[in-house]
Formats: structure tokens, sequence, C-alpha cells
């Protein structure tokens, strides 16, 4: 085994695997937040982050096709995918939850579950038909901003992009001011009093559907935001991309405690590091006979460990038994 | 409404009931025959025989007719045009793995999202011995293969073992976790099949990885020397169809009847116990692990022994036979027909599978030729239409709009069980 090899690539693939769970952190908050509000896997959510990679795209298309790229400044450009991604993935996640969830409430658990993948499926085509008839084509790339692109070498075996750096800031300013929402404002006290008790909640006068819409909002937003820096980073997008880092985000929501928000960022990052780790050395360690390919089986893995070992998870609240 | 009830009094006199039920069935029959090419006419022959299903008529009739049409007018129709009888093949298939969806789902309540993976394993065990495949990790001094084609009946029985063991397999660390989790860890539990038959083409080549395996032993003509002696002369080629017509036949019986004793057995109705209270199903006594264990085998076993059959009817199988699409696509079935339900399923699992063979291909067919033809609606030439428009491509929207619209507008289905039309009769 080459271990000089192993030590050389090991700051590289440290920010590749931070890069990768500050994504899956974004993702994980919508899951997290409606699964603390609602006790329910939104499974649709995958594809609210995947709306969001594809109004960037359309936005940067529309702005390359009119010459605006040159124009603009790269970071003024992103601002405005990033607010565009938002607002759109939010509102459709408002909208889902308004057409398909809301009226299953206090039903059986698995009904709004199996409400919440049709959705997801129908989506996935809806992209699709859309994309179909406005673009005949539903694989686009994001056209490249060359600043973005820049890379500066650090030393002689690291070196990092700026749409790297972008990523990691972009992501670390939405955690704190989601952190500053949910903690310090009224807003954020009224949608934790939801997440408590609902029918307390409404006792003390807070309107509950209302909670629960913005909950579905900003958990959207969230994801539109990681969406178009999904795209950004990686450029490929297609309408089912969403399906593996839905799953993945997932993972890490329940691998930090599900419900819990600082346990779905600690949950990211450390299943973003464990996944670049393990594809970067699982073929290294052992002579290639099991390559990158078996990343994904290793992030399931670790989920079904983590449930049956710690169903709560690293920073866990205790999960109440409802019978 | 006014219709249904003339039709509801009209299907509920004996005689009346006989006669139309037999006019729909020969007149549609012979509108298939005389139209072959019509998926209109199909789906009418289909229409009729769920006629047949919900008519009040004498038990013995109904079975006498079910046999005329399914044993006999399907298979003479299927000669007339072999593409019916590929799609009553399929719709065997699904409805075997839904009514094992089904116990897992709909009787014991564990929503099972990685179902395929049981369908893939009983596949791959026929599709690996059934072809030159195993020889590429078993010498050959040892062993020749692929196995005689006589093997498979024996891969049948090993399709419900190896699935069934599966099914424990996957059962036993999860049993802990409740509902959604549950739903979470099948889902990755299917993915991780998947992915694994995908990528064990090394160190050591099992599955040959996405180029699939083929080609795999078909089922032996046993009967060949009796159609001999009959003077029938029939190429292979000719039978094959048929012949899997009548085994998907003979085993989806098998899987229904399985699955009505255990409908009424005490195993069903401790299944159903956990569905509505796990707890209290507890406390009655019910052992919990042992049934849920036994409720992943049973449902996994039918997807097993189908498996076998798919691999032997595709001759080529790679891993994008077992997606996640799919383990939805039989979920959407069970939750159309009515979770729980018997004939529900089998009503679910026909429904979706002409839906996306029949008539979203249709639609695809029929929207190709007005665009090539250039017909022109309302100002807008159709030749314009972009060329991705493809309504087949679309199955995803349609699982995904089936399951939404039910589980909001009709959650007990479209044939509901009766202990469901009691509970929710009442609304």
């Amino acid at each position: 085994m080459d271990l000089h090899l192993l030590i050389v690539i090991f700051p590289q693939v440290l920010l590749d695997g931070l890069i990768l769970g500050f994504m899956y952190a974004l993702i994980a908050l919508g899951y997290t937040m409606v699964y603390g509000v609602l006790e329910f896997i939104n499974f649709a959510h995958s594809e609210i982050f995947v709306v969001g990679a594809f109004v960037g795209v359309e936005i940067l298309l529309m702005l390359k096709a009119r010459g605006g790229l040159e124009l603009l400044s790269p970071f003024l450009i992103l601002l405005l995918l990033l607010v565009a991604g938002m607002a759109v993935s939010g509102l459709l996640a408002m909208a889902v939850e308004r057409v398909a969830y809301r009226p299953l409430r206090g039903t059986p658990r698995l009904i709004p579950l199996i409400s919440a993948i049709g959705v997801s499926f129908f989506l996935q085509d809806a992209i699709r038909l859309v994309e179909s008839i406005w673009r005949n084509a539903f694989n686009l790339v994001y056209p490249t901003m060359d600043q973005l692109n820049h890379r500066f070498t650090l030393t002689e075996t690291i070196d990092v992009s700026v749409k790297s750096v972008v990523v990691i800031v972009v992501a670390l300013l939405m955690l704190w001011a989601l952190h500053l929402l949910v903690n310090r404002t009224k807003i954020g006290k009224a949608i934790r009093a939801v997440a408590e008790d609902q029918a307390t909640a409404s006792l003390m006068g807070i309107n509950v559907n209302r909670m629960i819409s913005l909950t579905f909002l900003i958990g959207g937003a969230m994801g539109g935001a990681a969406g178009v820096l999904f795209g950004i980073q990686y450029s490929l997008i297609n309408p089912y991309t969403g399906f593996i880092p839905g799953l993945k985000a997932f993972t890490a929501a329940v691998l930090g405690g599900i419900g819990n928000i600082p346990g779905a960022m600690v949950g990211g990052l450390v299943l973003g590091l464990l996944e670049a780790f393990a594809a970067s050395y699982l073929s290294l360690l052992t002579h290639g006979a099991f390559g990158a390919e078996y990343k994904d089986i290793f992030a399931f893995s670790v989920l079904i460990l983590i449930l049956i070992f710690r169903p709560k998870g690293l920073l866990g609240e205790v999960v109440r038994e409802r019978a | 409404m006014h219709w249904r009830g003339a039709l509801r009094s009209l299907l509920s006199r004996p005689v009346p009931a006989a006669i139309t039920v037999m006019a729909a069935i020969a007149l549609s029959g012979y509108s298939v025959a005389h139209f072959p090419r019509s998926i209109m006419a199909f789906l009418l022959f289909q229409a009729s025989i769920l006629l047949l299903y919900f008519s009040r008529i004498h038990p013995w009739l109904k079975a006498a007719l079910a046999v005329l049409t399914l044993g006999l007018l399907m298979p003479i129709l299927g000669t007339i045009n072999g593409y019916y009888l590929e799609v009553t093949i399929q719709v065997g298939i699904f409805v075997s793995l839904a009514l094992g969806l089904n116990i897992v789902v709909g009787l014991a309540g564990l929503l099972d999202l990685g179902y395929v993976a049981f369908f893939a394993v009983g596949a791959y065990t026929w599709a690996i011995f059934g072809s030159p495949q195993a020889n590429k990790f078993i010498s050959e001094a040892w062993l020749k293969f692929p196995l005689a084609s006589e093997w498979f009946f024996v891969f049948l029985v090993l399709g419900v073992i190896t699935g069934a063991v599966t099914g424990i397999l996957l059962g036993l660390p999860v049993l802990r976790l409740r509902g959604d989790y549950l739903a979470i860890v099948t889902l990755g539990f299917g993915e991780v099949i998947r992915v694994l038959a995908n990528n064990l083409d090394k160190p050591i080549n099992f599955t040959n990885g996405p180029k699939g395996i083929t080609p795999i032993q078909r089922p032996p003509l046993f009967f060949q020397p009796f159609l001999h002696l009959l003077g029938i002369e029939a190429p292979p080629t000719a039978l094959y169809p048929l012949y899997l017509y009548f085994l998907v036949l003979l085993i989806v019986g098998v899987v229904t009847v399985v699955n009505r004793r255990l409908e009424n057995s005490h195993i069903g109705r401790a299944w159903e116990a956990i569905r509505e209270d796990e707890v209290a199903a507890q406390a009655m006594g019910v052992p919990l692990v042992r049934l849920k264990l036994m409720a992943f085998a049973c449902g996994a076993s039918f997807a097993g022994v189908m498996g076998v059959v798919f691999s032997s009817k595709q001759v080529f199988i790679n891993p994008e036979s077992f997606t996640f699409l799919e383990s939805i696509g039989v979920l959407a079935m069970v939750i159309l027909g009515g979770m729980g339900s018997i004939p529900g399923a089998i009503l679910g699992a026909t429904a979706v599978t002409v839906l996306n063979l029949q008539i979203l291909k249709g639609l695809s067919l029929w929207l190709n030729e007005l665009r090539n033809a250039g017909v022109t609606i309302l100002g807008y030439n159709l030749a314009d239409l972009p060329t991705q428009l493809e309504p087949a491509k679309y199955e995803r929207m349609v699982f995904g709009a089936i399951l939404v619209l039910m589980v909001i507008l009709r959650p007990q289905g479209i044939i509901p069980t009766r202990r469901r039309t009691r509970e929710l009769g009442a609304e």
C-alpha cells in the first residue's frame, strides 16, 4: 500500500468532503425541519432541490443567450440565482404541502409518506415535461463562468477553485441565518412551539397551519439554494439528479438526529467526509478490488448501522413513540 | 350514477348477468380477433373479464367462464397477436409481485420501498446458473454451465427459498424500526442490491455488471413429445410464449390461493393486528418478531419465484430492470387496488401494466404519427412538437399521480377489503 499517496491526497479529499458535506447539510435541513414539525419524511424534498438547480440553469442560459454573463459580475449573478432558486423552491414546497400533505394530516403515518413519494415521482417527470417542451432537452449543463472556475494553488498538491470557496461560504451564511431565524426571532419561537405540541401552540394563539407552511417555505428555500450550489459545483443536472443526494441528505439528517437543526449540519458534514474518504481511499486500500462505485453502499450501511445502534442520531433528542 | 345503478341491478340477477357477461366476453374477444392491432378492443376484452369478476352468477359458472376465457380464449387471441400474450405475461408477473407486496404493505403494514430487490435476487439466481455466467467463477472442469433446462423447475423452488431467506436477512436488522424509518432502510436495501448487481463483475465476476447476463436458459419443453404424438408440429419460437403464459397463469393461481388462505388464517389476522396497532397486538400475545419476519419472507418468496420466470422469459437481464422505479410501480399497483385486498392487487397490477405497456405506448405512437403527418390543430403545426415529448417516457408521472390521488381521494382503493369498507363506509 502506498502510504505516501494516502497522505498526499488527504487535504484534497478533506476539501471535497467538506463541500459535499455542506451540500448535504443544506438539503438535510429541509428534511429535518419538516420532520421536527410534522414527524413525517418529506420524500419530495429531493425534487424541491432539483427545481432550484433547474431555476438556476434556466436563468444562466437566458443570461448567456443575451450576453449577460460577460456584462454582470459573477457574484451578482450568483446572488440572483440563489434568490430565484430559493423563492421558486420554497413556494413549490409550500404548494406541495397544501395540495398533497395537508388533506392527509391525522391519517396513519404511512399515508402521507406514500403521498410524498407520489409527489416526488410526479415532480421528476413534470420537470422533464416542462424542459422537454421548453428546450427539447432535459439533461442540462450549467454554463461556465470563468471567474468562478479560477483555481488558485495553495501547495503542490492542493488547489482550490473559487466556486468551492463560494459553496462553502454561502452554505455557512445560510446555516447561520437559519440558526438566527429559528432561535432568535418570534417566528422561530412559534415554529419550535408547533414542533413541540401543535394543540398547545394553537391555544397560545399561534396559527399552526401558517407555521407549517412557513416551515416548508424555509426548508424548501434551503433546498433550492443547495440546488443552485450543486449546479455550480457539479454542472450536470437532469430531473432525476436529486434522488441520490436527497437520500444521502436524509441519511445525514438521521445521522445527526432527525428533527434537530444543528444535528443536520453535523450529520451532513460527517457523511460528506465519510463519503469522500470512502470514494478515494476504498480502491487504494483494497488494491482496486472495490472502487468508488461502492460509496453509495457505504452511505446506506452507515444509515442502517445508525438506525440500529443509535436511532436518535449523534445529537438526537428522544424520539417519542406514538402508537 | 344512473347507469351504474342499472349495471349493478343487471349484474346482480343471475340469468341476465350470465348472458351479459358471456355476450361481453364473446363480443370483445371477437373484436380482438377481428382487429388484432386495436388497443381499444383488447382493453374491452380485459374489461369484460372484470365484469365477470363483479357479476353475481353461480360460482361454478363463473369459474367455468374464467377457465374458458383465460385458458382457451386468451391463448387463441395470443396466437393472433403475439403482443397481447406478451402484455398478459407481464401482467401476470406484476400480479404476483403486487400480491407479494400486498402481504408486506397491505396486511402487515410494513412499508417496503425496496421490494424489487427480492425479484432481482430470484432473477439472478437462475440467470447465473442457467447461463454460462457461472463458469466465470466455477471451474469448467468441475461443472459445465449452463445447467440443463430441466433444472429450471428446481430453481423455481430455489427462487422461493432465496427470496424468503433474503427477506429474513433484511427483516432481522430492521425489525426494531418503525414506519417511515423502515421504509427508508428498505429503499436503501433495494439500492444496495442493485449497486451490487451492477458492480460485482470484479474482483470476481458474479453478475457481469452493467452488461448483464445472456443467454439464459428457457424452461424445458417437456411436453413436446406429447404434441408430437398428437400430430402437432410447432416450432419452439411459437410454443414458448404460450408455454410461459400458462406457467405464469399457474403461478399466479397458486400465489392467489396461498394469499387467500393466509389472509383468513390466524397468521393473516395477526398481521392485520400488527398493522392496526403494534403495541396492542403485542399485548394480545402476537409474537411480533416471528410474524414480521414471516411477512417479509412470504412477500419476498413470491417475488423470488417470479424473478426466476422473468429471467428465463427475458433471456437477458441486467441491473436496469430492478430500479427503484419498479418498486414504486408495484407499490402503486397495491395502493390503486386497495391495500390488503387480493382482487384489488390483481386489478391494480393489471391496470398499471396495461397503462404502461399499451395506453402510454399507444399515445406515443399516435403522437408520432400526427407529428409525421404534420397535422395542424388550432393553427399549431404538430410537426413542431419537441421530439423529446413522448408519453411512454412519463411512467413516473403516472405512478406519482396514482399514489397522490388515491391516497387523498380514495384511500381504501378501487376494490377495498370488506373490513376497510366497513371502517370507512360511515363517511
